[in-house]
């Protein structure tokens, strides 16, 4: 369980999170609406650790842990995974070595020994698959010159190679058409556990109606404002967030 | 100016010796040599070529100089130059230039000269590995010396290695001349794997003639002070040159390498890209200049110099030069110079890869990009490995060495 208590985060001394409070149960989805600007990315970069962001008050548990005593590393191998807005190309570092080292750190990190190399393999060879992601792109360096799309099949391919505990999806249907948005999603539900839980940052409703959030969370100025069902994420769809912000006193 | 008189002092001590040790092809050189070492001495910053080293610095400690000949035990196609082919015997110090008081030290001073010899049309299979060792309980210089003749349509790869077995200051003055025949081709390589108590000067010069192709990679993956000079003239009508450069240095570690590549010839060749990865305190410097003749014309050239700094105290010198005298050319050059990539590092680490393995695999991804134009397979195989291994520390020299580890456990 993912429990933030009043949390506030700034970069560069500016203050972006004003005092966030969600709790995340396991197996449960969860999205986050918002403007550009709100504070979307900079909650998800907070949780998984982003050295560029400072958190000023407030705390994050994990499972009971205090998460912000863990290095990035370590809140990976705790089973918190970012499928990234914009997946990093790293140039020289092939795909298959950069799982092999992430999963090699994370059962290292469990006591757990190494994967045989044919077992490794053919692990990539089955998540692949469930996200139709070419062997050509998994024997190239990581994310260079993969399509936007690729990039997010990539993410959610690697999401599946780790078998997170949390998974949070910062705009992974930005730059996708419709039907790799289908093929993420669909790739999304059939690889998470059903304990694995999710934060879902989002403009859209469709990615949504795939994912079928539990909750869902408006954003607004470093705040969450309003909670509640999936109806909400469909009133935004139609009204937009303005009926949203001329309810609070701001 | 102290440390030259001491070498020519010491030069007038042993030139006895060194005539009984030596060959008459040698012995016929070294008075020549004497007089343009004793005229200029060792080069001072202001000698173009020499800008980034500290020649009379490194020359100056109190070294044993070692007078000894080669093995009796050669590799295959190896030969002592007194027992080579008479046609090789004659090219001996034809390449080098003799107006380098580096290269007049070493021919001043080599007792021996290994010979390469690939005759006409051989296709040599298995590659010739001439494995330099320095060992013994002084501090030692030593002047190496390599002669290598492809004749015509003749193919080998040859690998050179320095490297050193035993925790003393060595000082290594290494001149490599290299004759390629028409329609010839070598693949080189140069590796240093040596320790933080070594320097090196090496010193390459390359004939090519028409169609001939040259790939030659130099690599240092460990050393102390090393300056490198390659010089690569394309005299044959055709040829075909490829530069490799590999550079891993940290702590106080400094590599400069210093290339020509000379167009005399039309329609040749060449493309040359040296990668250097510095951290901690390590002085990089490149040198790299491509001349294009006057009816040099069809040129085409490409020179590209990238470097990584993974520290803010790490330095390098980076200078790639174009001179074009034809107008009919293609050519282009340049140089970067970068730092870790941050974002990459961070995205590396939400995968649960820690900060140390993913800077490690981000300096490694660097340099893989040399690594992989190296004809040689099982070479490449292997040096990956080592790159790994030394970036992780793990390289022998590094674990032994006085400076970064326990000593070596004396056998």
């Amino acid at each position: 369980m993912l429990k933030i208590e009043n949390l506030h985060a700034s970069i560069n001394g500016k203050e972006i999170l004003k005092g966030v409070n969600l709790t995340v149960r396991d197996g449960e989805v969860h999205a986050i609406m918002g403007l550009n600007g709100a504070g979307k990315s900079t909650l998800s970069n907070v949780i998984v650790g982003h050295p560029s962001y400072e958190v000023t008050e407030g705390s994050i548990t994990w499972d009971g842990k205090d998460l912000l005593a863990l290095k990035p590393e370590e809140r990976a191998h705790e089973g918190i995974f970012l499928s990234f807005q914009q997946p990093v190309e790293i140039p020289g570092v092939s795909m298959v070595n950069f799982m092999r080292a992430a999963l090699g750190a994370k059962r290292k990190y469990q006591g757990l020994e190494p994967l045989p190399a044919p077992d490794f393999l053919k692990l990539m060879r089955e998540k692949r698959a469930v996200v139709e992601l070419d062997s050509k792109l998994t024997s190239r360096s990581v994310n260079e010159g993969f399509s936007g799309g690729e990039k997010k099949r990539g993410e959610i391919f690697q999401m599946a190679m780790l078998e997170p505990k949390l998974a949070i999806l910062d705009e992974t249907d930005s730059g996708l058409d419709v039907d790799a948005l289908r093929t993420v999603a669909e790739g999304f539900n059939k690889l998470r556990r059903p304990e694995t839980s999710a934060i879902v940052i989002t403009h859209y409703q469709r990615l949504l109606d795939y994912l079928k959030p539990d909750v869902v969370h408006v954003l607004i100025d470093g705040r969450i404002v309003k909670t509640a069902g999936p109806e909400l994420a469909a009133e935004i769809e139609s009204h937009g967030f303005d009926w949203i912000i001329k309810g609070l006193s701001l | 100016m102290e440390a030259t008189k001491q070498y020519i002092d010491f030069f007038g001590e042993v030139r006895d010796v060194l005539a009984a040790r030596s060959c008459s092809e040698m012995n016929a050189r070294r008075e020549d040599a004497l007089k343009v070492f004793a005229e200029q001495g060792f080069p001072s910053r202001k000698v173009e070529r020499y800008r980034y080293a500290n020649v009379e610095a490194d020359f100056s400690p109190n070294y044993g100089i070692q007078l000894s000949p080669l093995g009796q035990k050669l590799p295959p196609y190896c030969f002592r130059l007194s027992e080579a082919d008479p046609r090789v015997r004659v090219l001996y110090n034809n390449v080098a230039d003799e107006a380098d008081s580096i290269v007049a030290l070493n021919t001043m001073l080599a007792v021996d000269t290994l010979v390469v010899h690939v005759p006409r049309g051989t296709k040599v299979e298995h590659p010739i590995q001439v494995g330099n060792v320095l060992a013994g309980s002084q501090d030692t210089m030593v002047s190496r010396r390599l002669l290598i003749v492809m004749e015509e349509l003749s193919e080998a790869d040859i690998i050179i290695t320095d490297r050193a077995a035993s925790q003393n200051r060595f000082l290594t003055n290494q001149v490599v001349e290299v004759v390629m025949g028409d329609g010839s081709h070598l693949n080189l390589y140069d590796i240093e794997e040596t320790h933080l108590l070594c320097t090196r000067y090496g010193s390459t010069f390359v004939r090519q003639g028409r169609n001939s192709s040259l790939h030659h990679t130099a690599l240092t993956l460990f050393n102390g002070h090393t300056r490198n000079r390659l010089d690569v003239l394309l005299q044959g009508e055709g040829s075909e040159v490829t530069l490799g450069g590999c550079v891993i240095a940290d702590k106080m570690q400094h590599v400069d390498n210093n290339t020509l590549i000379d167009h005399q010839a039309p329609g040749c060749t060449s493309s040359e890209l040296y990668k250097y990865v510095l951290d901690d305190n390590a002085v990089g410097a490149f040198a790299g200049r491509v001349l294009v003749r006057e009816g040099a014309q069809k040129t085409s050239s490409q020179e590209t110099n990238a470097n990584l700094l993974a520290t803010r105290t790490a330095r390098i010198y980076t200078q790639p030069m174009l001179e074009i005298y034809a107008d009919d050319v293609r050519c282009s050059h340049g140089s970067t110079v970068g730092q870790m990539d941050e974002a990459a590092l961070f995205y590396m680490r939400q995968r649960g890869i820690s900060e140390a393995e993913a800077r490690l695999l981000l300096k490694a991804a660097f340099i893989t990009e040399v690594i992989e134009t190296i004809p040689l397979h099982s070479l490449r195989d292997r040096l990956h490995v080592l790159v790994d291994k030394r970036l992780r520390g793990e390289l022998s020299k590094c674990e032994g060495c006085k400076l970064c580890g326990p000593p070596l456990t004396p056998p």
